[in-house]
């Protein structure tokens, strides 16, 4: 792995040297470094790049990391990954992808397909997060796929980062929840230059008692676009909310497109959408305690995607 | 310490919110500001702080004419001001608030004190977000804690009573008796509530955008309430409460 790589990885995951328990490491459309553990097994696809991650049932308090990294210019990424998780499992998933392109004028992508299956009563953690680097003109593109089963009692919690650097992001990201599973997703995003940003969620809740929550955080600077699509459908006694949250600044535009239908009488489905730029009395209030226009600024866009 | 020279405040094809205000301030003073709504209160405080511009006139703080800085350097050179409404921000907490006023990172322990100077139970509020889940009087305080952090040489409050419910408000009465134990630091509070013009050491009334009578509170009220005994008339009592 070379320098720019271990940058990435240390970015996206956190990581200085191999964990410990299972990873997989992926650079540059390889798998180079591998380890299962005694509960999680990591297995080569056989018709498709990718993975099976398989977690035994009962299975607790375990870390799993499987970052993808993308290192030079020209790399056209595309991989399938799938997620089993044993009944009654608790484990937690360090994901995410980092693209650099150096100072190439080609560019770099990675697209990332994945579906996990989430077994009764089981709990999932995911955290992933997106990096984009280089100073070229080589775009760099992270188109993730994202499909969730969700049997009874199950419970998924997503957290995704983007923060600046990825010129061109379409997130799609698909669930059906059985009776009693639980969905959250927290998404944080920022883009600035010319990048275009789409998150579009697709949720079933088909059994009774079921939720989902959808939480997004953005900032658009410069000229660059986002679009947050959230279609929640309640077929049954359940509770949906989603909530697109924006901050826009300078040229930045975002829109925010709700899409709550309710199939059953007892479904409860909310949409809440707020737009607009820092709120002037934010930056005085910060200002008068002592920050330049710049420090309350960025406090304030700091803290709205912490 | 604090000079305001013919200030005046117009806001275009509106009326002049303040008319040609003079007035100075003494190192380790206590004042009051009262009068009707819509005097001129809160424009003079924000023009003080820096908030607003005045359209006419010269601000000297410590000698420094300080007319034409910023909110920012004001508050550097050690001007705080606690607004009439606080802010509410998502993501910043209340330990991140407390951090900014202070101008350092403080620990929990640290961050604690100061919400417990306020009469907050800190653990409950240290890591809390400042946004709406927290309640008109609690944000309230937590305003006021930052002002106490500052620990600056002029502290202005806007109304710092409003919202507040009554214990919290017998507590604050002792939060400005403490900081005003320094001598060092003067407090200009905005306030129509007479047990906090009780404890100024002056109380100044504005009435349409001028200053119509500084002195002790028994030779202010009278004038301001057009009554020769404000203290026992219920209907003065009514306005000042109001």
């Amino acid at each position: 792995m070379n320098d720019i790589a271990k940058k990435l990885l240390k970015e996206v995951s956190g990581l200085d040297e191999m964990p410990k328990g299972a990873y997989n490491i992926r650079e540059n459309s390889k798998s180079v470094a591998r380890q299962s553990s005694e509960n999680i097994e990591i297995v080569s696809k056989e018709d498709k790049s990718g993975i099976d991650i398989i977690v035994k049932p009962d299975t607790k308090s375990e870390n799993v990391f499987i970052p993808a990294l993308v290192s030079c210019s020209g790399v056209h990424d595309l991989v399938y990954n799938d997620f089993f998780i044993g009944e009654n499992a608790d484990i937690t998933i360090i994901a995410g992808c980092g693209v650099s392109t150096g100072d190439s004028c080609d560019g770099s992508e990675h697209n990332g397909i994945h579906r996990f299956f989430l077994g009764k009563n089981s709990k999932v953690r995911y955290v992933e997060k997106h990096i984009g680097e280089g100073t070229g003109t080589g775009k760099r593109v992270i188109d993730p796929v994202t499909e969730v089963i969700q049997e009874e009692g199950s419970y998924m919690e997503m957290e995704t980062t983007q923060i600046k650097g990825v010129d061109s992001t379409r997130r799609f990201t698909t669930a059906k929840l059985k009776d009693g599973a639980k969905l959250v997703i927290k998404e944080k995003l920022m883009t600035h230059g010319e990048q275009f940003a789409e998150s579009k969620f697709e949720v079933d809740m088909d059994g009774e008692d079921s939720s989902v929550n959808l939480i997004s955080r953005s900032v658009a600077r410069d000229y660059s676009r986002q679009t947050f699509i959230s279609k929640i459908n309640g077929n049954t006694r359940c509770m949906g909310h989603s909530e697109c949250d924006a901050i826009i600044m300078d040229h930045g535009v975002v829109s925010a497109i709700p899409e709550i239908t309710a199939n059953s009488l007892d479904a409860t489905l909310i949409h809440e959408a707020a737009i607009g730029k820092i709120a002037g009395d934010q930056m005085i209030k910060l200002m008068t305690l002592g920050l330049t226009e710049g420090e309350a600024e960025a406090k304030i866009i700091d803290g709205f995607l912490n | 310490m604090l000079k305001l020279e013919n200030i005046s405040f117009e806001v275009e094809n509106e009326k002049e919110i303040l008319k040609d205000v003079n007035l100075t301030i003494e190192k380790g003073k206590f004042i009051a500001i009262t009068g009707p709504n819509g005097g001129g209160k809160s424009t003079l405080a924000r023009i003080i702080s820096g908030v607003l511009k005045p359209t006419k006139g010269k601000i000297t703080f410590y000698g420094e004419d300080i007319t034409n800085l910023s909110i920012t350097e004001r508050a550097q050179r050690g001007i705080s001001f606690g607004f009439q409404q606080p802010v509410r921000f998502k993501g910043i907490t209340v330990h991140d608030l407390v951090n900014i006023a202070k101008g350092e990172d403080l620990s929990v322990m640290e961050a604690s004190h100061y919400l417990s100077e306020v009469g907050l139970c800190a653990k409950d509020y240290i890591h809390r977000e400042l946004n709406d889940g927290l309640s008109g009087g609690e944000i309230k305080r937590i305003e006021i804690a930052t002002i106490i952090a500052r620990n600056t040489k002029l502290s202005i409050f806007d109304e710092p009573e409003a919202g507040i419910d009554l214990w919290s408000f017998n507590h604050l009465i002792d939060i400005f008796m403490k900081m005003h134990q320094s001598k060092e630091n003067s407090i200009i509070i905005i306030s129509h509530q007479e047990r906090i013009l009780d404890v100024a050491d002056e109380i100044i009334a504005m009435v349409d955008g001028a200053i119509v009578k500084r002195g002790a509170k028994e030779s202010v009220l009278p004038e301001l309430l057009h009554c020769e005994d404000p203290k026992n008339c219920l209907n003065c009592q009514d306005i000042l409460e109001a």
